[in-house]
């Protein structure tokens, strides 16, 4: 049952099919290293190619990271002050106030309801007989919302905003601070900016493999032909210069982390004096163990998909002649 | 073996490599084919090894339609057949012995294996104290043997030669021939392109002469065109 048939009818087991398989894969890799060390100028500088172009997005992205930490102690400042429209009545306002509490963004709220807004305008601002003059109560209530600390940094408080807004009861929503909204507003477009460079330096990974994997196939093209002649499959010829591709974007990945880790030793003592003058315990933050996993394993995956997209285009067009 | 019906290669070109062609080759069979150049002798084997497609009529080789051979299949059907070629074509870049490993690893031999079946390929073609040199610096001779070695190291059922001793000397050449002469003695069918006219008549085997891509004698060795 479990046979497959040769050309010349023999019939070979599924285990020593497998076993065929791991064979060549463990023979391709090392084959792939082999060329790889024939080549060690070419190889190296396409891997520092790929470890420079992934070290930009990634350490960009440490930056946001350690801007978002530092915000994220900011943004006690920044609440949130909801004017309630007039004809809401103090029942309306408590509902309000226990649906927002629901809201996974929305860490405390504080009601101030009309008649407390007024004693309290009224003590403050000293106008006390001209308002008691008026036979309405001419202030609205007002919410006091405290959003938890990441809605801010990372960048989601203006989405807040417009969502509470947008709700019936609501006149006004607005940050106390203006220069909070500009922070978050200016991080929001950073954080675009780093989304655009790396899908842009990724394509730029992409045809580096691809570029150098087209070499790598051209100039053996003789001994694909000849490959092919003695009865190699696509799969067979393509896999050394796919392990080749996994290999320079893996090895691309680990210089990229090794940058990183680089700059941010050479940052660390130049960062920890100009925060020292703000906060006393901020510490820059380096990739974590599942971040540096990432980028490793993107580098890697990136490698394998510009060389499988070069060998696409490039090994089937070599027949033996 | 081989059985060609009203077999018709035309290159892109327009020309007619082979007309009309009808040819059988029994299993086990040592036969040489012959005929000035450009008669079409290495058109006739690189049909038979699918490098080059016929345009019209039918191939059966090794009992498969060739016109069925096709995408994945090709490269198992190749696996029965080992090829010689007149400029070698050896790789440069790696040992003698990794050149005739090469059938044996696409076809995923584990290495002690390989390492036995080279040893024992190289033998026979009396270049096994040289596995470790490079093609390169070894004499034409010796890189044809070793390309010989390669055809044959993966046991195929079908041998073609391509002008195996295109500029060897006539007593290289003998022995060559003698060799492939020991692996048609144990099962495999030669098939042998070649215009060394003299020494085939030596050799007492079938003679295919081509003409202009047409078959002029299959009979002993009248060869007088
Ligand atoms: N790639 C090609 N494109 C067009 N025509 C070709 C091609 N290859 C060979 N031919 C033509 O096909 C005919 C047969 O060529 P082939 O190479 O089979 O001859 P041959 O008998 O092997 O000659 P030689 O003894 O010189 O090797 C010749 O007329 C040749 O010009
Ligand atoms: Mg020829």
């Amino acid at each position: 049952m479990n046979k497959r048939a040769t050309i010349g009818g023999q019939s070979i087991g599924v285990t020593r099919v497998i076993k065929i398989w791991l064979i060549q894969h463990a023979q391709a890799f090392v084959f792939s290293l082999g060329q790889m060390s024939k080549n060690p100028m070419g190889s190296f500088l396409t891997i520092a190619v790929i470890g420079i172009s992934l070290s930009l997005p990634a350490g960009f992205y440490l930056l946001l990271d350690n801007a978002q930490r530092i915000t994220a102690s900011w943004s006690g400042a920044a609440q949130i002050t909801l004017f309630l429209k007039l004809e809401t009545d103090d029942q309306h306002v408590h509902r309000l106030s226990e649906k927002l509490q629901q809201h996974v963004d929305i860490d405390t709220i504080v009601i101030i309801d009309r008649h407390q807004a007024l004693t309290e305008f009224k003590q403050i601002s000293g106008f006390g007989e001209a308002l008691a003059a008026l036979d309405t109560n001419p202030l609205p209530a007002v919410l006091l919302l405290q959003p938890t600390s990441n809605v801010i940094s990372s960048g989601r408080g203006e989405q807040l905003i417009k969502s509470l807004h947008d709700m019936p009861e609501v006149d006004i929503a607005q940050f106390d601070r203006q220069w909070a909204k500009r922070l978050f507003t200016i991080i929001e477009v950073f954080q675009r900016a780093v989304f655009m460079l790396s899908a842009l330096l990724a394509i730029a990974v992409l045809l580096i493999v691809g570029n150098t994997i087209r070499l790598a196939i051209y100039s053996r093209h003789v001994e694909i032909e000849i490959n092919k002649l003695f009865g190699a499959t696509n799969s067979f010829i393509q896999r050394p210069f796919l392990y080749s591709g996994l290999i320079h974007g893996f090895c691309g990945s680990i210089m990229a982390w090794f940058l990183l880790v680089v700059s941010l030793l050479l940052l660390e003592a130049p960062v920890m004096r100009l925060t020292g003058l703000y906060y006393s315990n901020f510490r820059l933050a380096g990739l974590s163990g599942n971040e540096s996993l990432i980028l490793i394993g993107s580098g890697a995956l990136l490698g394998l998909a510009g060389s499988w997209l070069a060998v696409q285009r490039h090994l089937k067009v070599i027949e033996p002649v | 073996m081989i059985r060609f019906t009203d077999v018709y290669m035309r290159y892109q070109t327009g020309n007619d490599a082979l007309k009309r062609l009808n040819l059988h080759v029994e299993q086990g069979a040592m036969a040489y084919v012959t005929g000035r150049s450009g008669a079409g002798k290495s058109t006739l084997l690189q049909i038979i090894a699918l490098i080059k497609r016929h345009t019209r009529g039918q191939i059966i080789v090794n009992g498969q339609n060739l016109d069925r051979v096709t995408g994945n299949r090709i490269p198992l059907f190749r696996r029965n057949i080992g090829f010689t070629f007149q400029d070698h074509r050896l790789l440069n870049d790696r040992s003698v012995f990794d050149n005739v490993a090469l059938p044996l690893v696409i076809a995923g031999y584990r290495y002690q294996e390989i390492h036995k079946r080279v040893r024992a390929s190289l033998d026979k073609v009396g270049l096994l104290s040289r596995e470790n040199t490079r093609p390169m610096s070894l004499s034409s001779g010796e890189q044809q043997r070793v390309g010989i070695a390669r055809a044959v190291v993966h046991r195929p059922a079908l041998l073609l030669a391509d002008e195996p001793t295109g500029n060897l000397d006539p007593a290289l050449s003998w022995e060559i021939m003698k060799l492939f002469e020991r692996f048609n003695q144990v099962g495999v069918t030669v098939l042998i392109a070649s215009h060394d006219l003299d020494m085939i008549k030596k050799m007492k085997k079938r003679i295919i002469t081509l003409k202009e891509g047409c078959l002029l004698t299959h009979i002993g060795n009248t060869l007088q065109e």
